[in-house]
């Protein structure tokens, strides 16, 4: 129990940064109130330190967790991304209110302070999404879900203090609250069928149903309504529906957010869930003998299929449609869930580590999009429509030569970093005989060129006109210094790819998944 | 030695390109022209010390930097005589291109050569990539230089012509890396799961343990990037758009070098790879090559816009191109390889030349020019002579690889007795030659309106004439150009004009190059074709005559 608790001391040291966040955002003195996006940020730099020390000590290895190594990845690639989301968050938030200070409009007011609240909800949820790693029950990894997802509806909510705003984060709620129900049904279902919430145990006797000639019905419906379910993380059809409003109606600092932090919860829940059901060739202890598993339950390996290519195809036939930036991205971001749930289809090996590769580039690219719409605004209002970016080069440059590059990596081009995340889940598909997969994928990237390529074209080539002349850098140079930094990584980044690639593959089990170990049979009876 | 040129030829570009992105505007064409020039230094350089001139193999053989080691992605380069002609092609006509642009381009000039530097340097990683990631990478990006160079600076529906050419190769593209990746992961499964991005593997694998009907996938699978490039038939709609659109040294480029991208992909990866898809669709992809050939030059016929007619007029002579290759002898594809380097050549110079009319005269349309020869005989000479290229005069460099394309295919019977068999024969020549007779028609129609005739010029344009008339050099009204070429312009033709001659007169050293690296790319095919001709198929027979089945069993067994 020790082992576990160190290794969630990066979430810990999250937790106590909340609590000094929120505190430091009432302050009557303005400077502390400015000081929170550094605060979260080193907190944010801190926990990566402490993830990297952790996670090398041998207490990742008597954890009795059944991807004891999944953690530390998922943490660092949480914080280091989280740190450049911060760049975009700082300044938008509370603007308004805090030039109305200064400027002696209004006068201090706690309660209409939102900068501390907004930067403790985005470490809690951060926070959340890295206890997924190490669940090793299904209350854990229950709580630990809701924990990343409930402060997002927040910080939804007080982004931008419009009345969009607050409708998004109403129907991000219900909607969440529909899918937390609906995995959380699930998991009730599994622990039916199987008569414990523990995952290694759970996958022991998922390894003996099987074994003694399939696995139960009870347990398969349980599992396909949880991936459903967690699916809504991921905005994967069919809960994908909210994320085109919700990213339209937060500021683009938090669609940011959105666009990452709850997708690799998604990816993460979903790993820790399919490890119990058992891979081909994997091996289960269960009761003195070893198990080879067959492979994935067929109708939950159909119902993936399914949704790997209904994600990805109404996901880009839908951006294609859109004029709206924003709405643009958050189909975009529906399909690349699809490309990801490919990779998790794909086997716990190649498979996984080109999911968690995919997504370094993705969470880079991702951020840089989104910094450039928060480096621009057109009267004090977030920029939004193509027709705003028309001729951005013009007056923006470095910005529209980010945004281009952006683009360009996410339709797949090489040499920029998109291009290896897709030939690395595209070779991990195919290496897992999922041919068709990889052509519908493969002509779903196609699909999307068309309308990356606005993105590239309208910034890059179109003609400004009296709409853009009133769109305006914002004050603060943080959200450029990301876009910066995102853009220039998307470019330089392929030069580092085989370390990101082997630290990818260093997180995931090799040859099979360990069910059960002595410590997790100790703590089994330390419970009871 | 010769692996530090080859790797120069990859940095050279790379590294001239961010110069250039980074040099005051006024340089960036000096820069721009120096680092062509020094490049094409090199790779003189680099033909002088290649080894592989007489027996066809890839050289330099070293292992390069490991990219992705999980995947065994290495950046190995290397070329075989072919590659390196057509590195010498690049290499030649890119100075041309940047010298050609000189007038032409009067905005973001500093941009404008920093994506010719980069597209130079990923043509050039194509036809030195020895890695399917790599020659991937380097196929995949040359769409970024030239979306935004048409882009940026085409004609009046460039933004339409730019993503069309995009979407159109690109979603062509990705199914080939499909392909590619298929027989990777196959072979990984094979050997173990030790990955491999190695063509030579790859080639080997795929051709000796891929079942019939895997190989007739993958072999569709790699042609749909590849036909889209060519382009063949039913997929060639982008380039005539793209090619009137493109800024005249895009045009250059596309025509000289872009579109051999397609027919190299051919020769480098699917023929060695699919050989039994290559023989079941032969036939198939013949007369899509044929059906060009004759429709496109139809087109030509009608055309009013020089430009778009030589557009036309190359997805005519690519089909013969392509017709060559599938020919399945070492007639037909030695005459193939000799039709790239040589359709380049010519088809590269047209567009040069129109573009210098464009120029003057702001109109590519050949009813509103004609008789340009009373005012402006040393072009008019000049586009005699590339026409002349074009439609294959003999003595000209046209001649020979047209002429062995067409007898490639002729002897191409199962049981030819010329000992060059193939699976098409005297019919698909015979129709296929049809096209050679309208080539002629329309590029003399074409020579007849625009040089020959009663003097014709555009309206609004005789007056800015007025005042220089009488004076050759008399300066345009507009475009600060001489009426006839400025020595600069005879600069850029002559190089070209005299390479024409010196192919056309003495083939004979490429010819002996090219042989032996065909011979290797054909070396399983006239087995293959005996079999095809007896079975009438390669897939549906009965498994029990299948040698490659019984060649894949040990294979599955391991």
């Amino acid at each position: 129990m020790s082992a576990r608790l160190t290794l969630i001391s990066p979430e810990i040291l999250l937790f106590a940064g909340s609590v000094v966040v929120a505190v430091l955002g009432l302050a009557r003195n303005p400077a502390m109130r400015r000081a929170v996006p550094f605060v979260t940020a080193l907190f944010l730099l801190a926990s990566i330190g402490v993830t990297a020390y952790v996670y090398r000590s041998d207490a990742v290895e008597t954890s009795g967790l059944m991807l004891p190594h999944l953690g530390g990845y998922a943490k660092a690639l949480l914080a280091s991304i989280g740190i450049l989301l911060v760049m975009l968050a700082g300044p938008t938030i509370d603007r308004r209110l805090e030039e109305a200070f200064d400027a002696g409009r209004a006068s201090f007011d706690p309660i209409r302070v939102m900068r501390g609240e907004f930067f403790a909800f985005f470490l809690l949820s951060i926070a959340g999404t890295m206890l997924i790693a190490n669940a090793a029950d299904l209350i854990w990894l229950f709580l630990a879900l809701e924990l990343a997802s409930l402060p997002t509806y927040v910080m939804v909510a007080v982004s931008r203090g419009t009345r969009r705003a607050q409708e998004a984060a109403i129907k991000y709620f219900f909607l969440g609250a529909l899918s937390a129900a609906t995995f959380l049904y699930g998991f009730a279902l599994l622990y039916g069928a199987t008569g414990t919430l523990e995952l290694s145990k759970i996958a022991e006797v998922l390894a003996s149903q099987s074994a003694a000639g399939g696995i139960s019905t009870l347990a398969i419906v349980g599992g396909v309504l949880s991936v459903l379910g967690i699916g809504f993380k991921l905005a994967a059809v069919p809960m994908h529906f909210y994320a085109p409003d919700v990213y339209e109606g937060a500021s683009s600092a938090t669609t940011a957010f959105l666009g990452f932090v709850p997708k690799v919860a998604g990816v993460i829940a979903l790993m820790v869930l399919l490890a119990v059901f058992g891979f081909d060739g994997h091996t289960v202890t269960a009761g003195g003998s070893t198990i080879v598993m067959p492979g994935l339950p067929a109708p939950l390996a159909a119902v993936l299929w399914m949704v790997a290519v209904l994600t990805m195809t109404l996901g880009n036939i839908g951006a294609l449609l859109q004029r709206n930036v924003k709405r643009m991205l958050a189909y975009s971001s529906i399909a690349q869930s699809g490309y990801l749930i490919i990779g998790l289809l794909s086997g716990p090996e190649a498979g996984w580590s080109a999911v968690l590769f995919y997504l370094i580039g993705y969470g880079v690219t991702n951020t840089a999009m989104f910094a450039v719409l928060a480096s621009l605004e057109r009267n004090g209002e977030d920029v939004e429509t193509l027709d705003d970016l028309a001729g951005l080069r013009t007056r923006h440059p470095v910005l529209a030569w980010m945004l281009a590059a952006s683009a360009i990596s996410l339709i797949g081009m090489p040499p920029l970093i998109g291009f290896f995340g897709k030939l690395s889940l595209f070779s991990a598909a195919l290496g897992a005989g999922h041919t068709q997969l990889v052509i519908i994928a493969a002509v779903n990237s196609a699909i999307s060129a068309f309308y990356y390529l606005q993105l590239v074209a309208v910034p890059m080539l179109g003609q400004p006109n009296a709409r853009t002349e009133t769109v305006q850098a914002v004050p603060s140079a943080w959200p450029r210094i990301a876009a910066v930094v995102c853009g220039v990584g998307v470019i330089v980044m392929p030069i580092g790819v085989s370390k990101l690639v082997a630290a990818a593959g260093s997180s995931l089990p090799e040859g099979k998944i360990v069910a059960s170990t002595p410590s997790a049979a100790e703590t089994a009876i330390a419970k009871r | 030695m010769l692996s530090t040129l080859t790797s120069l030829l990859l940095i050279l570009p790379l590294l001239a390109a961010g110069l250039v992105a980074l040099s005051p505007e006024r340089l960036s064409k000096w820069i721009a022209t120096a680092a062509t020039l020094v490049i094409f230094a090199v790779s003189i350089a680099f033909a002088w010390s290649f080894t592989g001139w007489t027996d066809g193999s890839i050289a330099p053989r070293e292992l390069g930097l490991s990219i992705m080691p999980s995947l065994g992605v290495n950046l190995s380069l290397g070329a075989d005589a072919v590659g390196a002609m057509l590195i010498l092609l690049t290499t030649f006509l890119m100075p041309l291109a940047m010298i050609g642009s000189f007038t032409a381009v009067k905005e973001r000039e500093r941009e404008y050569y920093a994506w010719f530097l980069l597209l130079q340097a990923a043509m050039l990683g194509v036809f030195l990539a020895r890695d399917a990631i790599v020659f991937y990478t380097a196929y995949e990006f040359t769409l970024v230089p030239m979306y935004f160079l048409i882009a940026i600076y085409g004609g009046a529906e460039r933004r339409a012509a730019s993503i069309k050419f995009f979407l159109y190769t690109f979603f062509g593209s990705v199914l080939t890396l499909s392909g590619v990746i298929y027989i990777a992961a196959q072979n990984a499964a094979a050997a173990g799961s030790a990955w491999s991005f190695d063509l030579a593997t790859l080639a080997d694998f795929a051709s000796t343990k891929l079942s019939p009907t895997q190989q007739y996938w993958v072999f569709i699978l790699l042609m749909s990037g590849f036909a889209v490039k060519v382009p063949l038939f039913p997929v060639h709609t982008w380039l005539p758009l793209a090619h009137d659109q493109a800024p005249t040294a895009g045009s250059v480029i596309l025509a000289g070098t872009l579109l051999k991208l397609g027919t190299y992909g051919i020769y480098r990866i699917a023929l060695p790879a699919a050989p039994v898809g290559v023989v079941e669709l032969n036939q198939f992809f013949a007369i899509l090559c044929i059906i060009g050939i004759v429709y496109t030059a139809l087109i030509c016929w009608v055309q009013h816009d020089a430009k778009k007619l030589i557009a036309y007029s190359s997805v005519s002579h690519l089909g013969f191109c392509m017709l060559g290759l599938f020919s399945l002898n070492s007639i037909g594809a030695t005459g193939s390889v000799m039709y790239m380097i040589n359709h380049g050549l010519s088809t590269g110079a047209l567009f040069l030349c129109i573009g210098m009319i464009y120029e003057r005269y702001h109109t590519k349309d050949m009813d509103q020019l004609g008789g340009l020869f009373k005012r402006m005989p040393v072009w008019s000479f000049f586009m005699v002579f590339f026409t002349l290229a074009s439609l294959g005069l003999p003595g000209l460099n046209g001649f020979i690889g047209e002429f062995l394309c067409l007898m490639g295919c002729f002897t191409a019977e199962p049981h030819s007795v010329s000992g060059y068999p193939g699976v098409l024969g005297p019919w698909y020549a015979l129709v296929a030659g049809s096209g050679l007779v309208l080539a002629a028609m329309y590029l003399l129609i074409m020579l007849g309106k625009l040089v020959w005739g009663p003097l014709k010029e555009p309206h609004g344009h005789d007056h800015g004439h007025g005042h220089g008339h009488g004076h050759d050099h008399a300066a345009h009204s507009d475009s600060g150009l001489p009426t006839d070429l400025s020595a600069r312009e005879v600069g850029i033709l002559v190089p070209l004009a005299v390479v024409c001659l010196a192919i056309g007169f003495f083939p004979k050293p490429m010819l002996t190059a090219i042989a032996p690296s065909v011979d290797q790319t054909l070396a399983k095919y006239p087995k293959l074709v005996e079999q095809y001709a007896h079975d009438g198929s390669l897939i549906k027979p009965t498994t029990a005559k299948d040698p490659r089945v019984a060649m894949a069993q040990p294979s599955s067994d391991k």
